[in-house]
């Protein structure tokens, strides 16, 4: 896996180069997170309430980059998401969608 | 550091397993209760009973018998009697001949064969088993190199927990096995879906990259032809509700158990694994017929994460059972072998509870019973992709 894990007790990234990470509680917006990865510290300020499971965004995405989880691609930024914001249906696309924002609303 | 090294039973053919059992198999479901009656009988013996054997068409009835085969096979298993009917479409000859390619000691009961119907067959099956029983049961397991094990990964009854800890902490594991040069089977193609293209990169030749495309394929076209659409069903709302946003994302958490490694070959169902690494078996999602085809493939020891708490164990193969969700463990403690819940709660690293699930795995490839084992869990279902004729 080559996860040299990146813990801290409210928060999980499933590989280093994510751009995401999950609650591992319910958190509330407002709260900061701090997460480790290798020897450095990355520090979340959450912009929204994350729900145990759920995932926030740990670096800025811009509409149509890629999500990143477990080092791989797991849809694209349906617009632009913000440091600590919520990573759901909402702001994120399959891109098996048949419908795509990404692409121009078109199948 | 030297090497781990496991207690393992070194068969004719070399292959090496960690337990060892007299397997009593039937041909056909109308000789499974005699085969069951033989196993009970005798000790270390354990029957595994074919609901099939008849009424099958051709492409079944090749899963049928390589299932059997291939459990037969298997080298946690010392020695087979096979239990056949007489008049069923798998002839018990069939299946003795190539048991008997693994050098191990093979016998067989047909019913109809025998003088006085299905009491007359329950004893001669028991004497001839009780005979190879003095044999087998005489084998002592050797120190052998862990690069011997070949370690089955397999998730059933998931939840959140799954992807976010649990399948992760074995990915570790897997990585780890392959790494000491041990083989690990990931399966349930289904369940690859979106991540297809991910696997297909990870693969050591663009053949088996196509395979394993090919394959993801043939399970959306197969559920389509019956009105059912795999991927824009996918996630679940369930699963979206625990925080899953795409299907690539989903069947990332399931195939991380699987770690991170290159993929050395794709095989059938219940297709022999012949090499070392990670390899990836084309099985039903269904987990219990899953376990079975990797156990026919050659596994020797299963890992199984579960979220909500799935008790299943194999006939012949030891089953880990690796829960992350904190109340399953305490739950369904009875049942489950190794808390990861600690990762899930953020008191662990993955690699922290990955180094001590490794240990344990090398603790049951040393002979320590697992929960499924010391419960009497022993499933046994065979795919099937035709109704029955």
């Amino acid at each position: 896996m080559g996860v040299e894990s990146l813990q801290e007790r409210y928060a999980i990234m499933l590989s280093s180069d994510d751009n995401v990470a999950v609650a591992l509680k319910d958190l509330k917006a407002g709260e900061i997170v701090e997460l480790v990865i290798g020897n450095s510290k990355l520090v979340v300020k959450l912009l929204d309430d994350i729900p145990f499971g759920h995932k926030f965004a740990i670096r800025d995405i811009h509409m149509c980059d890629y999500v990143i989880k477990y080092g791989h691609v797991i849809g694209r930024a349906k617009r632009d998401i913000k440091v600590g914001e919520h990573v759901h249906v909402h702001n994120v696309e399959s891109l098996t969608a048949v419908y795509s924002v990404c692409r121009g609303g078109k199948p | 550091m030297s090497r781990p090294t496991i207690l393992g039973y070194v068969r004719p053919d070399g292959k090496v397993g960690i337990r060892n059992y007299l397997l009593v198999m039937s041909t056909v479901i109308c000789s499974s209760f005699v085969a069951r009656r033989i196993a009970d009988q005798v000790q270390g013996a354990v029957a595994i009973e074919n609901p099939f054997g008849c009424g099958q068409l051709e492409p079944d009835l090749e899963i049928t018998k390589r299932t059997l085969i291939g459990m037969a096979k298997n080298p946690n298993v010392g020695g087979v009697l096979v239990v056949g009917l007489g008049c069923e479409q798998i002839q018990a000859d069939e299946l003795v001949r190539e048991i008997e390619k693994t050098g191990k000691p093979v016998e067989k009961v047909v019913v109809q064969e025998v003088d006085g119907g299905t009491p007359a067959a329950i004893e001669r099956g028991v004497t001839l088993l009780r005979r190879m029983a003095e044999e087998v049961l005489s084998q002592r397991p050797e120190e052998v190199d862990i690069s011997n094990l070949v370690m089955g990964v397999e998730c059933g009854g998931s939840d959140a927990t799954s992807g976010l800890a649990a399948n992760p902490v074995v990915g570790y594991a897997s990585d780890k096995l392959v790494d000491l040069g041990g083989t690990v089977i990931l399966s349930e193609t289904p369940e690859m879906i979106g991540a297809e293209e991910i696997l297909a990169r990870r693969a050591v030749s663009r053949e088996v990259g196509d395979k394993i495309i090919k394959a993801v394929k043939k399970w959306i076209n197969l559920a389509a032809s019956y009105g059912v659409d795999l991927v824009g069903t996918q996630p679940s709302p369930g699963n979206i509700a625990g925080g899953l946003s795409t299907i690539e994302e989903k069947s990332l958490g399931a195939i991380i158990k699987g770690g991170s490694r290159p993929i050395q070959g794709f095989v059938d169902y219940a297709e022999e694994v012949r090499g070392k690494g990670l390899w990836i078996m084309d099985t039903p999602g269904y987990d219990i017929m899953s376990v079975v085809g990797m156990v026919a493939g050659g596994a020797t020891l299963v890992v199984f994460t579960t979220g909500r708490g799935t008790p299943t164990g194999n006939p012949i193969t030891p089953v880990i059972k690796v829960t992350a969700n904190p109340y399953t463990a305490k739950k369904m403690r009875e049942n489950i072998d190794f808390d990861a819940s600690t990762v899930t709660l953020g008191q662990e690293t993955i690699e922290q509870a990955g180094e001590r699930l490794f240990k344990l795995i090398i603790d049951v490839a040393r002979g320590k019973p697992t929960r499924a084992e010391l419960l009497g869990f022993r499933e046994f279902v065979i795919h099937k992709i035709i109704p029955s004729f």
